[in-house]
Order: C-alpha cells, then sequence, then structure tokens
C-alpha cells in the first residue's frame, strides 16, 4: 500500500522508510537515503504554520510535520505563524495531491 | 584550467508570437552569424540547445537548418536556469578539450510547459509559480519590514531599464501606483510583480583561447562558474526569505573567478518576480541581509542601470530556455562598452545569476574583458 494509495482514500500517511526508520519525502517508492522500501505510516499528525498567503480570500499555508516535511494545503482562516493544525481532508483531484488543514 | 571565452551573439526581441519552436530557435542563431561573420560554420563543433520545449532532437534540428555537422548535439533542460546550464555544459566541452567552438541557443514559447513542475506534489494544488512567490514576498516583508509599496519599486525600475532595450517584451514604464492597481493574483502579487512568458530566443558561441582571440575582436571570459543544487521541491527550502542555493552558487563562483563582490560592477539578476531581486542581492552578497531594497530604490533614483540593465525578467519577458543565455549575453554587452543607453560606466567584471524552481537550484556567473 502507498502513500498514494492511501491518500486517494482519503487517509493522510507519513511515508517512512521499513529499513532506517527515516520520513521519505516527496513520498517515492525507496528511501532517499538507504534505499530501502517505504511504507505509509498512519497516524493523527501535527503540523506547524510556517508560512500563508492567500488568493482570492482563500488562504494556503505552508504546513511542517514531525520537523520532518512540509507541504502546501489550505486553511479556511487566516492562521498564525507557529500555529498548530491537523489534517481535516485530503485526497487527489485532477491529478494532484489535495490537503486541507484546520 | 583552460580558458574559454565569448565570441559572439545573436538576439531577437521577444514577443507573445505562435511561432514553431524550431523557427524561433533559428532566430538567434542565424542572428548570431550574421553578426559574426569570421566565424566558419564547419568549425562549430558541438551545437546545445537550451529549452523546456517538449520537441524532440532540437539540436540536430537547429543544426541542420543552420548548415552545422557538429561532433555533438543534443538538448539541456533545468526550468527557468536551463540557459546557463547549457553554458556551463559548452564551457566543460572547451575546457576538456572535447571541442573548441559551441554554439548555444536557447528558445521558448509563450505557452512553455516549463513553467509549473508537475513533479512537486508537496504543493498540493498550489503548483503555479504565484504560489511559492507569494510564500516568498509575504516571508521577507514579515522578516524585514518591508511594505507592497516598497517591493512595488523593483518592477517600476526594471520596466523603466527594459524600455532602453530593443528585445525587451515591456515598452511600457509603470508608477509605484501602476504596480499596486496592477490585478491583484494573491495577497501578496500583483500582476506587474510577475515575469512574463514569451516567446524568445538567444544565442551564444563559446570558444576556447585560441578560437576566442581568433574569432573576436572583444573577447569576454568566463572566469567564474558556481551551480547549486539543493532539492527539487519547494517546500525543501531552509528559508523563504533568502536563496541558499544562489549564495553557495556565487560563493563558488567569486572564488573561481578570485574576485569578491565588491570588484563587480554589472549584474543580471532573477527576477522572476519582484520579491526575488532583493533576495538574491542579498543572498549574493551585493546588500546585507534586508538591505536588498535600500539597494534598489538607491539605484532607481540615481538611473543607474548596475542591476539587470536589460530590465530583468520582469521588464524583458521570461522565455525560460533563452533567458539565462540572453543574461550573459546582456553582461558581455556591457563588458564590452556595446550596451547603448543601457550602458553602465567601467564595467570590467559582471556577474550572472539564473536560478530555477523557487530558487531550489541556482547558476551563476562571472565575467571579464
Amino acid at each position: 500500500m502507498s502513500f498514494e494509495t492511501k491518500l486517494n482514500e482519503g487517509i493522510f500517511c507519513i511515508p517512512e522508510c521499513n529499513e532506517c526508520k527515516k520520513i521519505v519525502w516527496p513520498p517515492a517508492e525507496f528511501c532517499s537515503h538507504c534505499f530501502g522500501t517505504v511504507s505509509p505510516k498512519e497516524g493523527d499528525f501535527e503540523g506547524k504554520i510556517i508560512e500563508f498567503s492567500s488568493k482570492n480570500g482563500q488562504c494556503f499555508c505552508v504546513v511542517e510535520f514531525e520537523k520532518a516535511f512540509r507541504i502546501i494545503a489550505t486553511i479556511s482562516k487566516t492562521p498564525g505563524i507557529g500555529q498548530s493544525v491537523k489534517m481535516s481532508k485530503c485526497g487527489i483531484s485532477d491529478g494532484n495531491y489535495s490537503f486541507i488543514v484546520i | 584550467m583552460a580558458k574559454v571565452g565569448i565570441i559572439g551573439y545573436g538576439i531577437t526581441p521577444f514577443t507573445k508570437d505562435d511561432r514553431k519552436i524550431e523557427s524561433i530557435l533559428l532566430d538567434s542563431a542565424k542572428e548570431l552569424f550574421k553578426n559574426n561573420q569570421k566565424i566558419n560554420r564547419d568549425d562549430v563543433d558541438a551545437v546545445l540547445v537550451s529549452t523546456n520545449n517538449n520537441s524532440k532532437y532540437l539540436s540536430p534540428i537547429l543544426s541542420e537548418m543552420a548548415g552545422i555537422k557538429p561532433k555533438i548535439a543534443h538538448s539541456i533542460e533545468s526550468l527557468c536556469n536551463s540557459g546557463t546550464n547549457s553554458i556551463v555544459s559548452a564551457y566543460s566541452y572547451i575546457a576538456s578539450g572535447l571541442a573548441d567552438l559551441v554554439l548555444v541557443t536557447g528558445a521558448e514559447r509563450y505557452d512553455s510547459p516549463g513553467s509549473i513542475l508537475e513533479w512537486d506534489d508537496s504543493r498540493g494544488e498550489y503548483k503555479h509559480p504565484i504560489f511559492w512567490a507569494s510564500i516568498f514576498a509575504k516571508s521577507y516583508k514579515r522578516e524585514f519590514g518591508i511594505s507592497d509599496e516598497q517591493l512595488a519599486l523593483v518592477p517600476v525600475k526594471n520596466h523603466k531599464q527594459a524600455r532602453e532595450n530593443p528585445n525587451a517584451l515591456s515598452g511600457k514604464t509603470y508608477a509605484v501606483e501602476d504596480v499596486m492597481n496592477s490585478k491583484r493574483l494573491t495577497d501578496d502579487l500583483r500582476l506587474l510583480d510577475c515575469s512574463r512568458p514569451c516567446t524568445g530566443s538567444s544565442s551564444i558561441i563559446l570558444g576556447s583561447e585560441e578560437k576566442t582571440k581568433e574569432l573576436s575582436e572583444s573577447p569576454v571570459w568566463i572566469t567564474g562558474i558556481g551551480q547549486k543544487t539543493t532539492s527539487a521541491g519547494f517546500t525543501k527550502n531552509t528559508s523563504f526569505s533568502s536563496m541558499e542555493s544562489t549564495r553557495q552558487a556565487c560563493e563558488t563562483a567569486l572564488k573561481m573567478s578570485k574576485k569578491n563582490i565588491g570588484n563587480v560592477n554589472v549584474a543580471e539578476i532573477h527576477d522572476a518576480f519582484s520579491v526575488c531581486e532583493p533576495m538574491a542581492l542579498e543572498s549574493i552578497g551585493f546588500a546585507n541581509e534586508g538591505q536588498g531594497m535600500g539597494m534598489i530604490k538607491e539605484l532607481h533614483y540615481t538611473d543607474n542601470f548596475k542591476i539587470n540593465p536589460r530590465g530583468g525578467l520582469i521588464g524583458c519577458g521570461h522565455p525560460l530556455g533563452a533567458t539565462g543565455i540572453a543574461q550573459t549575453i546582456e553582461i558581455t554587452q556591457q563588458l564590452q562598452s556595446n550596451a547603448s543607453k543601457r550602458q553602465v560606466d567601467n564595467a570590467h567584471v559582471g556577474l550572472v545569476h539564473n536560478m530555477s524552481a523557487a530558487a531550489t537550484s541556482s547558476t551563476v556567473l562571472v565575467l571579464e574583458k
């Protein structure tokens, strides 16, 4: 089961190497550190807002998870830097990953 | 290391024309050979094409259209810094002895697929460059207390300078109010803060020391090269208010050329968006952290063309594969005292800064006469 398969089911996972346990980001089949195989780790992950902006009233933000990797996500309200957030919805839409945090 | 020089160049106006990439490529190559009649096309050892276009076999096609039968012919793609990557490859072929004369031609159509890096899924649905540029702008403004009005001076300066460049896409000048009143793309970016994709072509021919001295009356030498790629994905950037790849590339280039930033008289900077210019000036070392806009303000109000004399990407337009080569041509013209009304006084050492994908990769060249 890959990160992408899980994401397509609406489940946000962290891709972790089965060998060295490092987080592999962006998600990939093999670890960029030791070339071990990668599996998606499920959990209730907390992220922190690193930066944000907005377009037509819709905020988008850079969120850091596990002090290890970052994504750009949608957030409904203007956030603050350092604010804690959780993934509320994710998936794949028109070929693009989609992340919404609250 | 063997010396490598710039023998000649060809460049044609940047436009919004809808033309075949093969024809666009030939435009500037043709111009180059027209302007440099001493160059025998039979002596060209390599033809390198810089483009993000998806068409195939473009270097052999250009070679055939230009009547060249090179030993080496291939394309080079690295998004927005394809141009200087191609120049570095040409340099390497010559320095290694594999070639004595290398033609580098860059071209792009206005609808280049190179504007968006589809691979970078960590950006989610926010893959268009305006999103990373907005994050850069927000971060830079917050960290250094800079306003939108202050950043608006970058396009004001660069469009003004582009007015003196007959090949630039922009033919207009703007006031800060015009920038502020232009279409708001995001909370941190307006239309006039952006360079525009366009159709364009630029060619340069590099030679060994012997060939350069034989074929050029005023040779310009590439004395420093620095490149650094920190990642491919935008979210891996360690800072959104400075450019780490640029800092490292510049340090390498200056070290190679045995120069320091104070020796540089004129520079082309990759101002894909307004905020990129002060960020790059600081990462290169022209200004201290947070002081880039102060330098830009002083240059603008004294009509000093030291930074982006041709108008930068914002004033010239940004045909991705042609941009790095066009920047290098501008610095060559400056060092040859051949830049007309854009000429910077006493230009002996010049610098080219070309980057790609939110500064995840940078190339810096140092040129001297």
